[in-house]
């Protein structure tokens, strides 16, 4: 389906990143990329910022007004757009393997088994896993935190005494994501499936047939759908109907004779940035497939790890593992 | 393929003598940056940017195959190390003395992403010349550690007589056909002899020494044994690989590891494979050089092998 002519890659301009992307982001109007060296790049021209000193960057994540990172410094710091920085947490040189965050200001953390949540006040709240934590989400409303592990997933109120909920399904769980409605949570596994919950009467669904591992989901902005990496096209499953996807076929945007490594859903329209192993970057409309080249492949710039929209989704930003970045600006 | 970041995996029993080891070859001048995976903080004598504790967190792969395990923190630690290479050249994992070797071994077949940027370099087994026959009777992780070691470092021989020393040594072979042994005090090993050896890789495994194969059939560990093969001429494919793959399919959980150097009929090149339990890796590699016989040699490293069932199986694939 790919239209030569139907390009945007005039529209992207490059941005010299240096070392591996974990996450591109916008806050607000404002390009921000995360690097696995420690470095903070925000804006377009600005000195580059190390809230992490020396240490490295291992996952972040950003809400409306923060890009929060955690390092291998054990520490958790959320840098605001205009550069200013804020220790949330500090796990005392441990890594930092997995972040979340919520709404009203709440972010989550986990090292090993340990998983710290901390509310919009600042309040810390602890959980021991039963494994380590692999993966963590925050339900869309309310103060519930799912955290995936060995086994299955567990679902935690940090502001409630009783023990969390555990769902179990056999296996290594990697990451996980609440539905934005919070009727679903799904998780990826190391056995290259998803798995996945209707929390109102606990339904198992598997979503399986991956080649690879999935290391990247997204919602679009209707939450009618998930896509998600690790095949050689973005498997999108759907999540409108009341059985989410059980029974369903999924649908495949983007094949192409290479991995995908990063999905991105734009903000406002059933529009899906597809990122791929060899670097390349689509662009594809779920209504009718069209497919719009955002990157061609580029030797020895690596998979493509992160992308992310603006708000108003008229730009978007990605990052590689090599350090080549860019931002696209649409018509 | 050469630009994998080589691991090198490190074993042994309580105070053996693995830290000492580590130690030296962190502080030796060669000029190359280790990542280190240790189980326990502090025992390190030296600053080292990149030490990482590990939980040695074992799982069960779903995969149906029941002694598939893998390392579930090395997965997730050696994807955090690969966000910064450069940083570091090799990395060495230090297992506690208590564990057993085929999860780490496993996790660097089973695990995609792991074996698509790191190699196992070789597993090194420190062994105490002491008290490795009262470890032999009392401790089942010292036979699965030598059993699974490509390198054995046999060390504390100052505290032994020279009859001893040769008495442990035909204890280690018993085990262990095709490892190779290095003598030492206090650790004391040339780094060459423990890094980069290429031993997983499959074109330079399995120089067993012809008197071995006489050696281990009499003195033999009752419940950790090598059955090592040595057969001239060529074999059939089309007979031994199905052979092999139901063997190794039904004797997995009690096969440790295995390599193996065939002939195939009417292959110019050779057939090279090795396995940890149920998981084989086997390839075509280099043409058999005119000055070679062509011959197929093939150790089995595990409890309660059947050996003449093994021979008997493997002769009747000979061309």
């Amino acid at each position: 389906m790919t239209d030569a002519s139907e390009s945007l890659t005039q529209r992207v301009e490059p941005l010299e990143a240096g070392a591996h992307v974990i996450a591109a982001r916008f806050i607000g109007e404002q390009p921000v990329l995360a690097l696995a060296d420690g470095t903070v790049l925000l804006g377009m021209n600005n000195q580059p910022l190390r809230p992490h000193g020396d240490a490295a960057i291992l996952v972040a994540s950003t809400d409306d007004g923060a890009l929060i990172t955690g390092g291998d410094d054990g520490k958790i710091v959320s840098t605001k757009s205009d550069g200013s920085s804020l220790i949330l947490g500090d796990e005392k040189g441990k890594w930092i393997d997995a972040i979340a965050i919520g709404s009203s200001g709440a972010t989550a953390w986990s090292t090993g088994k340990k998983v710290v949540a901390r509310d919009g006040k600042g309040g810390l709240k602890e959980w021991l896993a039963p494994t380590t934590a692999q993966g963590l989400s925050f339900a869309p409303k309310g103060y519930r935190l799912a955290i995936s592990h060995y086994n299955g997933a567990s679902l935690w109120f940090p502001n409630t005494e009783g023990k969390p909920e555990f769902r179990e399904w056999k296996g290594s769980h990697l990451d996980a994501t609440f539905s934005p409605d919070g009727r679903f949570l799904v998780t990826s596994m190391q056995e290259n499936t998803l798995h996945g919950w209707r929390l109102s009467d606990g339904k198992d669904m598997r979503m399986s047939g991956y080649p690879s591992k999935t290391r990247s989901f997204s919602w679009s902005h209707n939450g009618d759908w998930l896509a998600t990496s690790g095949a050689d096209a973005a498997i999108i499953w759907p999540f409108k109907d009341k059985d989410g996807p059980m029974g369903k076929a999924p649908r495949e945007c983007g094949v192409r004779h290479s991995k995908v490594s990063a999905v991105s859903f734009h903000p406002r329209a059933l529009v899906v940035g597809i990122g791929y192993d060899d670097g390349c970057i689509l662009l594809c409309r779920l209504t009718d497939s069209a497919e719009l080249l955002v990157r061609p492949a580029v030797q020895n710039e690596g998979r493509v790890t992160s992308m992310g929209w603006n708000k108003t989704g008229n730009r978007m930003i990605f990052g590689t593992e090599e350090g080549a970045a860019g931002i696209l600006t649409l018509p | 393929m050469s630009d994998k970041i080589p691991v090198t995996v490190l074993t042994g029993y309580l105070g053996a003598g693995k830290t000492t080891l580590l130690n030296r070859i962190l502080t030796e001048p060669h000029g190359k940056k280790f990542a280190v995976i240790v189980n326990e903080f502090g025992e390190i004598g030296i600053d080292n940017d990149l030490v990482v504790g590990a939980d040695e967190e074992v799982f069960e792969m779903n995969n149906g195959c029941i002694c598939c395990t893998v390392r579930g923190d090395l997965i997730r630690i050696i994807e955090g190390l690969m966000k910064r290479k450069g940083k570091f050249d090799a990395i060495i994992v230090e297992t506690t003395g208590l564990a057993d070797p085929a999860p780490v071994a496993q996790t660097f077949f089973v695990d995609e992403d792991v074996s698509a940027r790191a190699r196992l370099d070789a597993v090194i087994t420190v062994v105490d010349a002491r008290w490795l026959k009262d470890q032999l009777k009392d401790a089942p992780e010292v036979k699965n550690q030598i059993a699974f070691a490509d390198v054995i470092v046999l060390n504390k021989i100052d505290l032994v007589s020279a009859e001893e020393l040769l008495d442990v040594e035909q204890n280690i072979r018993a085990i262990n056909a095709y490892a190779t042994i290095h003598k030492t005090t206090r650790s004391a090993v040339s780094l060459d002899a423990v890094l980069g050896k290429n031993a997983f890789d499959l074109d330079r495994i399995l120089d067993i020494a012809p008197e071995f194969l006489e050696d281990v059939h009499v003195h033999h560990d009752e419940s950790v044994q090598s059955v090592a093969l040595n057969l001239p001429g060529d074999i059939d494919p089309e007979k031994f690989m199905p052979w092999l793959n139901e063997f190794t399919q039904a004797e997995g959980p009690n096969i440790l590891r295995c390599k193996g150097i065939l002939a195939f009929k009417d292959e110019p090149k050779r057939f090279v494979f090795q396995g940890v339990h149920m998981i084989l890796d086997g390839d075509l590699q280099r043409d058999w050089r005119a000055d070679e016989v062509r011959q197929s040699k093939m150790v089995f490293i595990g409890h309660k092998l059947n050996r003449s069932a093994i021979e008997k199986a493997v002769e009747a694939c000979r061309v």
